[in-house]
């Protein structure tokens, strides 16, 4: 059992927690994820890292609620558990692994979108740790689904936060920003870091490969184990076949099959669940029915 | 009785079962496996115990089984096997044991698995529990992977009197015994759960949700948290694709994924959480026993199921008896017939696969006749969901995180056979990471080797 040690909503929906699991907390880097359970026979759920501390042997998850597991998840309190918690799951982000004087030369654009805006966050903050300052675009639908801009606002280089409604910051979708900077403000990245809903990272890829800046994006497909045992999570990238959970789930942004990916995100979405979704959920409804846009 | 023919076991009607989950094969009852036992001649050399990969005394466990001595046969078996029930079940005895039964030379060989399975039931029925170690051995041994090979080698040693901590990767011990195998054929609270409880009794600790080589590696486990010697037995892993056009498209599964929600997840209960796809017609390419596996779980998930495979129904790698149960439940089998290519809809889902007629031309390495393709036989099968069961391949995660560790070139374990001992000091490993894909009985045959040559080395130090 995984004790929950700290809960906050960080906007409507979208839930930040801090869970006891000190053999995840010891070796899990940026860029991977844990599996969750919330109860005996329940689902499996990946979910990305947000942050950890070794020390504490504490790791930090940010969920949205897109359906009845992750809503029952929503109702968990300070004190309460997790049956499961495996992790760390996947591989680290390539600069783990990087020289850090090489690093530091080069100049990193990391483009956040939505929920996307947790495992970035744990990104740049060992890149500022080992003295790297990258900018950080984040990009939400309104300004109440902004998370995160304070924590990360200290640890970005520059920071840019937008809304497509333009109620906070800038006006207009990431990719916008990602053109304006480059194009207007005179910015130059050499690496771009793109996550968030597939349909976000696959125009946020498009754009960057009209502006020639190699980028890296973090997919979440259907999984199971996690461990590379199901195939479930199988990505074309570039004409290779791919399986997220052990070869990802960082990917060249420029070589993924987004179509081929959405599409298979849609499996176990019946058009009878997209309909009770919706009426179940009503105004709250964010997402997971495969038709709204929410979740893309 | 005719003592050339054996004593009958009942089954679930083909029919009925075909729409439940419930096992198939209901056991013996106690007089059956008492008439049964009476065949067994107790030849002096015993060749059915060579035949078996953990050398269950045989003619003494059947010899109890005739004085109507149940728990005397149940601690024989047990001194060589830690998953008699389990065995009893999914052994391929008639590749093994009975094949070498002497009186299986003029009539039918005695059912040695089924009398195993008899002798292992009325044990968990009754509460036997393996006999614990008398003394205590202050070293600790880690194994890796709670699947058959793991469990052997976890209850072996625990038996000797070692400090046992099995690393489970999944929520649930047992490996394949839980996500693998259906309930109808390996029933899990009945069967597997208990048998496992009755090794973790023996004093073996388990921690889940533990993925070695990802939240540690084998060199933490030996330099930082005190083990003496590591046994990895983590399974085969990876499922293998074809290759072929269309095989994204949504509704194409791996036998792994669809057998894994079903099984371990429980998507076959109406009131699971987990979702599963139920295809109306449905194609399960590959030949081998996870292939009947999946095949009969679609069936009983209400689909109309084939067997696509490109060889003959003499080749086909699945146990007999199981082809024979999925015939009996109405599973088609499409063979020698090769999928080209998986068709799909505007919106990515299958609406059918194309194949290709195959004969069989000479023999190829494997000794099989070779399948060839026929020329100009193309044909389509309308389907909305292919499930591929075609074996799989090692899982990287531990030999890519340990130093010294060496694979061949199928990425498989490199392990002295005698032994198991791998080419890292201290470390052992057997089952499916070592072969590629094989038994239950295999596995724990290299769990059990690999228990004794640990023991020896760990008794030198």
């Amino acid at each position: 059992m995984y004790q929950i040690t700290k809960t906050e909503e960080l906007a409507t929906n979208i839930y930040y927690m801090e869970v006891k699991a000190k053999r995840v907390a010891k070796s899990c880097e940026p860029g991977q994820f844990v599996i969750v359970r919330t109860s005996k026979d329940g689902e499996r759920i990946p979910l990305t890292i947000c942050d950890y501390d070794r020390e504490n042997g504490t790791v930090s998850i940010v969920f949205q609620i897109v359906g009845g597991a992750t809503q029952f998840m929503s109702t968990l309190k300070e004190g309460d558990h997790f049956v499961d918690f495996v992790g760390p799951l996947g591989c680290a982000s390539e600069f783990v692994h990087e020289d850090i004087e090489e690093l530091k030369k080069k100049k990193i654009l990391f483009v956040a979108g939505g929920v996307g805006t947790a495992p970035v966050y744990p990104q740049v903050k060992w890149l500022k740790q080992h003295g790297v300052e990258a900018d950080v675009i984040v990009g939400a639908k309104t300004k109440d689904l902004v998370i995160l801009e304070d924590k990360m606002k200290a640890i970005a280089g520059n920071l840019y936060v937008t809304t497509d409604d333009g109620s906070y910051g800038r006006h207009g979708l990431v990719t916008q920003v990602i053109k304006d900077l480059v194009e207007k403000e005179g910015k130059k990245y050499d690496l771009c870091v793109a996550i968030g809903p597939m349909i976000m990272m696959k125009f946020a890829a498009m754009t960057t490969k009209e502006l020639q800046i190699p980028t890296i994006v973090s997919l979440n497909p259907i999984m199971v184990d996690g461990t590379g045992m199901c195939g479930a999570c199988r990505v074309t990238v570039g004409n290779e076949v791919k399986f997220a959970c052990v070869d990802g789930p960082e990917f060249d942004g420029h070589l993924v099959d987004f179509d081929q990916a959405m599409k298979r995100q849609q499996i176990y979405k019946t058009i009878e669940g997209r309909e009770m979704l919706k009426v179940q959920e009503g105004d709250k409804h964010h997402g997971g029915c495969g038709q709204c846009g929410g979740d893309e | 009785m005719d003592v050339l023919k054996r004593v009958p076991i009942s089954e679930q009607d083909a029919k009925i079962r075909a729409t439940n989950f419930e096992e198939v094969c209901l056991g013996y009852t106690l007089e059956e496996a008492m008439l049964e036992a009476e065949r067994c001649i107790n030849c002096k050399n015993a060749p059915c115990r060579n035949g078996c990969p953990v050398s269950i005394d045989i003619p003494a466990f059947i010899q109890k089984v005739k004085a109507g001595d149940i728990e005397s046969a149940y601690h024989i078996i047990n001194e060589s096997s830690a998953l008699p029930s389990v065995c009893g079940r999914v052994c391929p005895q008639e590749t093994q044991c009975e094949e070498r039964c002497i009186r299986g030379i003029k009539g039918e060989p005695v059912s040695i698995g089924k009398l195993e399975r008899f002798v292992a039931d009325w044990a968990l029925e009754h509460g036997i529990k393996p006999e614990k170690a008398k003394n205590k051995i202050d070293k600790k041994v880690a194994v890796i992977g709670c699947g058959p090979a793991g469990i052997t080698c976890a209850g072996d040693l625990a038996k000797l009197g070692y400090d046992v901590t099995i690393f489970e990767a999944l929520h649930e011990p047992g490996g394949v015994l839980v996500y693998g195998i259906p309930e109808f054929r390996l029933p899990k609270e009945k069967v597997v759960r208990k048998e496992i409880d009755n090794v973790l009794s023996l004093g073996v600790k388990i921690e889940t949700d533990v993925v070695i080589g990802k939240a540690t590696t084998i060199d933490e486990l030996l330099e930082e948290e005190g083990f003496d010697a590591v046994f990895i037995g983590s399974g085969a892993g990876l499922p293998k694709f074809m290759g072929i056009p269309g095989e994204q498209s949504n509704g194409v599964f791996s036998a792994n994924e669809y057998l894994t929600r079903s099984n371990l997840m429980k998507a076959f209960k109406e009131d699971s959480t987990t979702p599963i796809m139920r295809g109306k017609r449905v194609a399960v390419v590959g030949g081998g026993n996870v292939a009947m596996d999946a095949a009969r779980t679609a069936l009983r998930l209400g689909a109309e199921t084939h067997i696509v495979y490109r060889r003959s129904e003499e080749e086909l790698p699945a146990r007999v008896e199981e082809v024979h149960h999925a015939k009996e439940e109405g599973i088609i089998f499409d063979l020698l017939t090769n999928p080209i290519e998986i068709l799909a809809d505007e919106n990515g889902w299958v609406k059918g696969m194309k194949c290709i007629k195959m004969e069989l031309g000479e023999p190829d390495a494997s000794g099989r006749r070779k399948p060839v393709e026929v020329t100009g036989s193309e044909f389509v099968m309308d389907l909305d969901m292919v499930i591929m069961s075609l074996g799989t391949s090692p899982n990287p995660l531990i030999s890519s995180t340990t130093k010294g560790l060496e694979t061949n070139r199928y990425k498989c374990l490199v392990v002295d056979e005698e032994t198991g001992k791998t080419t890292k000091d201290k470390v052992y490993a057997g089952g499916d990471a070592v072969t590629g894909a094989a038994t239950v009985i295999l596995a724990m045959g290299a769990g059990k080797t690999a228990a004794k040559a640990m023991h020896e080395y760990l008794s030198s130090l």
